[in-house]
């Protein structure tokens, strides 16, 4: 691979070196005049934008340019040896720095008080386990991981159904999905108007009261009364989570042989029977894959609680309780305790993953 | 598939109310948007075609350009004043976004190519680390995060927001890569090896133009994951103040302080979600690649 470092004189390795040298020393400038360029934020926004943009793809790619370089400079069987780590550290370091190391600095964090100055031991868990706002928020954030997941994957599936034996399927399906492309914060705003409360008697301007209204039952304040109002904030959240479930179980059905489906109706089967017996059993792993992805998301949904309700009238969940005591009470022992109870939730999940993946041939 | 015309018909009409359900939601905000105050708070937006004078621009105006306050002063002059703008919030959404879409993808790459290619010490165990690092809850990471920005100067920056969506962005990337790029032909490789080619020569002009459906695949899904993020947008750029809200934010706080001026609400709403749906609906054939191929993100 590098034939000319060990075949050439003596001239040619020293030049090679040389290169080398003022490379590095150019690649080290522009990532830190880079660094120090773009944290003085001294340029207007839009030319440190288009500063931001070079620099991530030009000094990425000279880093990596520089560094294959260098390696080169040493003899083939070190080249081979080095060469892995330039390309695979960089990711490495940045992830083990913005996730693998606040782990365990963060369940460090969640055994020391509010301004980590003392150890409190188990202080904080006792806390996330007994107060009774906290109490409220996993209650809650239960019925989000449970009804959240359900509806989604089941009217995904639904849609996924009806999609495949229509002639609208293309069009449905993008109209379903679209929430998926809108903010929590936007699909808030949206569901807030149709949530929208007037009392007795005022013209009703929310969509949901009007019918309510129109079918003679008195109107309701949706999102102020507990603990139904929990429903009403993971309806929001379903509505673009089935969009998800949509395609993904829309992708699973088209891959279910269809002489399989004929020979069943040929035998006799209802279109119930086929669906039944059939088509779920085949894409009972794509449900199980959406319905993992759903419940990680339901698990640290936060910004729907946080921008309908603040957390009132006992719609607290984890994800909103943790960024309070961090970032309200300023109480970082508690917000870290609640984000190891998060992590924990999640380990079932990373634990299943990881055992798929030891599976693999590639490694 | 064998039914019937009129179970087909059934069928076609119950995705159509499916489908509607799931759209009047959005055209109810969009047909506020274009509403008077006065008609938008005292008629539901259904019945606003029985009154099509009730329809203007200016509430768009007022989202882009900044609310009209109008204030008396001491002398009994009436002054009128803008508010924050949803224009300069698209912009610093914009600012995040980009960069914060487009640093993570070269290392991410970079990596895929050594995972898949390379062998070394410690690959297998390292690519856990990715795997288990693909759910992992962000928000084991922000007290211990924004302490180091506090140190060095990173908190309330544009570089920090960028440098922390890069960080929670590169287990995706990198997984969802190394997917790709570990299905290109070894023979492809091997020649170019043979031609003398050195890694990053093989890396950038065979593995690079060769993933560019990948790279387009993590490209929109970032895009629309940054662009619609509030948590992490809320912890690192804060400290700043109003001129580096994004949308999210500001949507989140015109929400708080204009709850019932719902005309307005409604035109800010729809210029926060206008960029990534238009993104969303011209590029969704990429979307649904990287939801397909990696549906897991913290």
């Amino acid at each position: 691979m590098t034939q000319s470092s060990t075949i050439s004189g003596k001239t040619e390795t020293r030049d090679a070196a040389v290169k080398g040298f003022a490379l590095s020393v150019l690649t080290l400038c522009v990532l830190a005049a880079g660094f120090f360029v773009l944290r003085s934020n001294v340029f207007g926004q839009i030319p440190i934008t288009l500063l931001a943009v070079v620099w991530g793809t030009g000094a990425v790619i000279l880093f990596f340019y520089t560094l294959n370089m260098l390696a080169q400079l040493f003899p083939p069987r070190w080249y081979n040896r080095i060469i892995p780590f330039v390309f695979v550290s960089p990711a490495m370091l940045i992830m083990g720095w913005y996730l693998l190391l606040p782990t365990v600095r963060s369940g460090y964090l969640s055994f020391l008080d509010r301004g980590s100055k003392a150890f409190v031991g188990l202080q904080n868990y006792i806390y996330v386990f007994t107060d009774l706002t906290m109490q409220i928020s996993i209650r809650n954030t239960f019925l989000w991981l449970v009804f959240g997941t359900v509806f989604s994957v089941l009217f995904g599936l639904i849609v996924a159904v009806l999609a495949d034996r229509s002639s609208m399927e293309k069009i449905g399906k993008t109209l379903v999905f679209l929430p998926m492309g809108i903010s929590m914060v936007g699909a808030g705003v949206i569901w807030k108007f149709i949530y929208a409360y007037r009392p007795m008697g005022a013209e009703q301007i929310g969509l949901l009261n009007a019918v309510v209204t129109a079918f003679g039952l008195e109107p309701m304040n949706w999102l102020g009364s507990a603990p139904m109002n929990n429903a009403f904030l993971i309806l929001i959240f379903v509505w673009p989570w089935t969009g998800f479930a949509l395609v993904v179980l829309s992708a699973a059905l088209k891959a279910v042989p269809t002489d399989m489906l004929e020979a069943a109706r040929i035998d006799g089967a209802g279109e119930w029977v086929v669906l039944l017996r059939i088509i779920l059993p085949s894409i009972l792993g794509s449900i199980i894959t959406v319905s993992t992805t759903i419940l990680l998301a339901a698990l640290k949904s936060f910004d729907i609680v946080f921008s309908m309700t603040n957390g009132l009238y006992g719609t607290e969940v984890l994800a909103s309780q943790q960024y309070k005591q961090m970032f309200k009470f300023l109480h970082y022992g508690r917000g870290s305790a609640i984000a190891i109870l998060i992590l924990i939730a999640v380990s079932p999940v990373i634990y299943y993953n990881l055992k798929e993946f030891s599976k693999r041939e590639v490694f | 598939m064998k039914t019937s015309i009129v179970s087909r018909t059934l069928i076609t009409i119950a995705l159509m109310v499916v489908c509607l359900i799931w759209t009047v939601p959005t055209v109810g905000i969009l047909v506020t948007s274009f509403r008077t105050a006065d008609a938008a708070s005292s008629t539901g937006w259904w019945k606003s075609f029985a009154t099509p004078e009730a329809f203007t621009l200016d509430n768009y105006v007022q989202v882009l350009g900044g609310q009209r306050f109008t204030i008396a002063d001491a002398e009994g002059n009436t002054i009128t004043t803008r508010g924050a703008t949803m224009t300069s919030a698209f912009l610093s959404s914009i600012t995040v976004t980009l960069p914060s879409v487009v640093i993570p993808i070269f290392i991410a790459a970079a990596a895929a190519y050594g995972f898949a290619w390379l062998k070394f010490p410690g690959r297998k165990i390292m690519f856990a680390i990715i795997i288990a690092l693909l759910v992992v809850p962000l928000q084991i990471s922000l007290i211990p995060i924004l302490r180091d920005y506090q140190k060095v100067g990173l908190n309330g920056t544009w570089l920090g927001i960028w440098l922390a969506h890069t960080g929670f962005g590169l287990p995706l990337a990198t997984y969802m890569l190394f997917n790709y790029i570990s299905t290109v032909p070894r023979s492809i490789l091997e020649s170019a090896f043979i031609d003398g080619a050195s890694h990053f020569t093989c890396f950038s002009r065979l593995i690079l133009p060769l993933s560019v459906p990948a790279l387009a695949s993590f490209a929109i899904f970032q895009f629309i994951w940054v662009w619609n993020d509030l948590l992490i947008a809320l912890v690192f750029l804060s400290g700043a103040g109003q001129t580096m809200e994004v949308v999210t934010v500001r949507l989140m706080n015109m929400a708080g302080t204009w709850g019932s001026a719902w005309h307005l609400l409604t035109a800010g709403a729809f210029v926060s979600m206008i960029l990534p749906l238009t993104v969303f609906l011209a590029l969704q054939r990429y979307f649904v690649r990287g939801l397909l191929a990696g549906s897991v993100k913290g």
